[in-house]
């Protein structure tokens, strides 16, 4: 059979294509990408100083003086039910979940060689070496790789997680799912993982 | 001549706006039931016909489609596995396995020869995937089945509140029943004066009412009126028959009312009811829901009554009591409800009506499915009831804090609720198998005490 506008067909064809694959195209997430101007490793390092910050923060000025000191109210677990105050590794992870919810382009999450919950425990080859070099240098020296998730790239930057506090301590060696209980103050307790995406 | 040279441009152009035409009516026309896929699950098929509540104009699921109706549901529960915990990319290998980011992953729609309890599409033993190491954790856990975690009344995968080790063993040495058995009281009225700037006003009687007198038709609407909680508050026949005409945006009496005019004072009341399966269909602007409609089984008279607060609450009379019991079992005809007035619950309901047992005491339907919910604001307490009649049975353990608790204690609520057959006969009886979760943890509580 013989099309009697041929150009005209073809015309039709490619505006419904470049249609269709600018509506596709649309349809697909953004990628993240890292910050132009910081190296990767200077972006993780900024963020783990703000993490790390107001963690020593909570952790000393908010649990130990409100609990251990001036013993005016109980940190709990279960902080909700029992109307107390979040552990401060809850109040890490909380903020690590909200970040993750807002899509920044970058990861963070609190893991340790010792964990309560046992989901914390690291799990990628990266995660393992990282957590194992961090309590070795005793928290001394950073870690810094680069790995791939689910076919994509990230920089990866491990940094100790020091027990500040002797709140930290009594917790993690009381605590009936505690794998270790005889940590000090200082010691290297665990290790904050950020990633973000270099692709 | 011109004809005869386009007539293939002209057959496509016919050919087109013919299927365009079929396709806008199958989509806007009367009925769209025949482009549903496949038959709609328990929880969804109130709404099945308002298409775009969960799916985008070319039939994708929206993305807030879940979050948008379940969101607090899931914030009240402390949801254990939300969306936030599985974005970050060390858990990339696991989402390969089960998209725990994406709530149709685990609750597909409109697949009914998957879909089993709680609408979940997945195979029962989901857990697996990330936690097979509570084998070798918990040696008392060794012998169960991955594919009995969230089916034995031990765990759930968002709302694990009245389940958790701590909880358990909080709970361990409750009795079956509590010496103190009963419900927190209502106040509402506080509760409103407190949040919503309510003005305190007098108590106002019969021959005060103002309604207009071609609106009173007769003398029992006035007589059933002036004995409610309503005109003790002072709430007289404007403050409700008032409305807003939408043309000319001026007040004028109405007759006809509707959950709108019930909103200005009760709006979590209010809002409840429109999240659950009595008021869901109001909230996507389709007809009122009715009997007719419901899968579940119920009385043949009671077909065609479009449901609405003053449904169950009757309009004016407003009784509180009568909602909670008959209003229920005018339509409801399923086995549970039909066994209750044979049930202890029952008698003790009664009991509190006869005046022989003290307020609060009484189990009526409400009790359970329209639980009074406490709530704390500073120094004070305020209770208020949960009007989604299905809030808290996905699954049924979430009735453990909110209800059961009340009266009963943890290790035999949570045998009732996992006994199907007692829960068909509305507990009359006692539990026949016993879930082991209490005694796990107190095993557990034990040996860690000894090890220590």
């Amino acid at each position: 059979m013989k099309i009697p506008n041929p150009k005209g067909a073809v015309m039709a064809v490619v505006i419904t294509a470049v249609v269709v694959l600018i509506f596709v195209a649309g349809c697909s997430k953004p990628q993240a990408v890292a910050t132009a101007g910081f190296s990767p490793k200077q972006m993780a390092d900024g963020l783990f100083t703000v993490m790390s910050s107001d963690r020593a923060v909570y952790t000393k000025q908010v649990v130990n003086r409100l609990q251990n000191d001036e013993k005016v109210i109980k940190a709990s677990e279960h902080w909700k039910d029992e109307k107390a105050l979040p552990l401060p590794a809850q109040m890490f992870r909380m903020g690590a979940e909200t970040v993750a919810e807002k899509n920044p382009g970058f990861t963070y999450a609190l893991l340790s060689l010792w964990p309560i919950n046992k989901q914390n425990a690291p799990k990628t080859d990266a995660e393992k070496v990282a957590l194992k070099f961090v309590a070795d240098s005793k928290g001394a020296t950073n870690y810094y790789t680069e790995e791939t998730l689910g076919g994509k790239k990230y920089f990866t930057a491990v940094y100790a997680d020091v027990a500040v506090s002797p709140a930290c301590v009594k917790c993690h060696n009381d605590h009936d799912d505690s794998p270790r209980n005889d940590f000090v103050l200082d010691d290297v307790m665990g290790g904050v993982v950020i990633r973000l995406p270099i692709d | 001549m011109a004809l005869k040279k386009h007539w293939l441009w002209l057959a496509w152009m016919a050919a087109t706006a013919s299927m365009a035409g079929l396709l806008t009516y199958k989509l806007l026309g009367p009925d769209r039931r025949n482009l549903l896929p496949g038959e709609t699950s328990a929880g969804h098929y109130q709404i099945e016909l308002a298409c775009n509540a969960c799916h985008t104009p070319w039939m994708g699921v929206k993305e807030d489609a879940c979050y948008g109706c379940h969101a607090e549901e899931l914030k009240a529960a402390n949801d254990s596995h939300p969306k936030n915990k599985f974005i970050d990319p060390r858990n990339a290998d696991r989402l390969k396995l089960v998209s725990a980011d994406n709530c149709v992953a685990c609750h597909r729609e409109h697949v009914p020869h998957q879909t089993r309890a709680m609408g979940v599409t997945m195979p029962d033993d989901y857990c697996y995937h990330c936690h097979q190491q509570t084998l070798t954790d918990r040696p008392s856990h060794k012998n169960f089945k991955f594919d009995s975690c969230a089916t034995a009344g031990c765990h759930n995968f968002h709302d694990n509140t009245a389940l958790y080790e701590s909880f358990l063993l909080k709970h361990a040495d409750e009795p079956p029943t509590k010496d103190s058995a009963s419900l927190p009281r209502r106040d509402l009225l506080a509760y409103l004066s407190e949040f919503q700037s309510w003005k305190p006003r007098d108590a106002i009687d019969l021959q005060q009412h103002d309604a207009p007198a071609t609106a009173v038709s007769n003398s029992t609407v006035l007589h059933d009126w002036a004995t409610t909680a309503h005109a003790r508050a002072g709430v007289n026949c404007t403050g409700c028959h008032t409305v807003e005409d939408k043309t000319t945006k001026t007040k004028r009496w109405s007759d006809k009312l509707d959950h709108t005019a019930c909103r200005s004072c009760h709006e979590s009341e209010v809002q409840g009811f429109l999240t659950g399966k009595h008021g869901m269909r109001l909230a996507q602007n389709l007809s009122p829901m009715t009997p007719g409609l419901a899968r579940l089984p119920m009385k043949p008279e009671a077909a065609h009554r479009e449901l609405s607060c003053t449904s169950c609450h009757s309009a004016h009379a407003f009784d509180a009591r009568t909602a909670a019991v008959d209003s229920c079992l005018a339509c409801h005809n399923d086995e549970h409800s039909l066994a209750f007035k044979s049930s202890k619950h029952s008698q003790l309901w009664q009991n509190e009506l006869n005046g022989d047992a003290a307020p609060g005491t009484g189990v009526s339907c409400a009790t359970c499915h329209l639980p009074r919910e406490v709530h704390q604001s500073g120094n004070d307490t305020r209770v208020l009831v949960q009007h989604n009649q299905n809030y808290n049975l996905r699954p049924n353990e979430k009735m453990l804090r909110s209800v059961c608790l009340n009266c009963h204690g943890l290790a035999f609520s949570i045998d009732a609720l996992a006994d199907a057959a007692l829960v068909r006969s509305n507990f009359i009886g006692r539990p026949a198998g016993h879930v082991e979760s209490i005694d796990l943890a107190l095993r557990r509580q034990m040996e860690l005490q000894k090890r220590k």
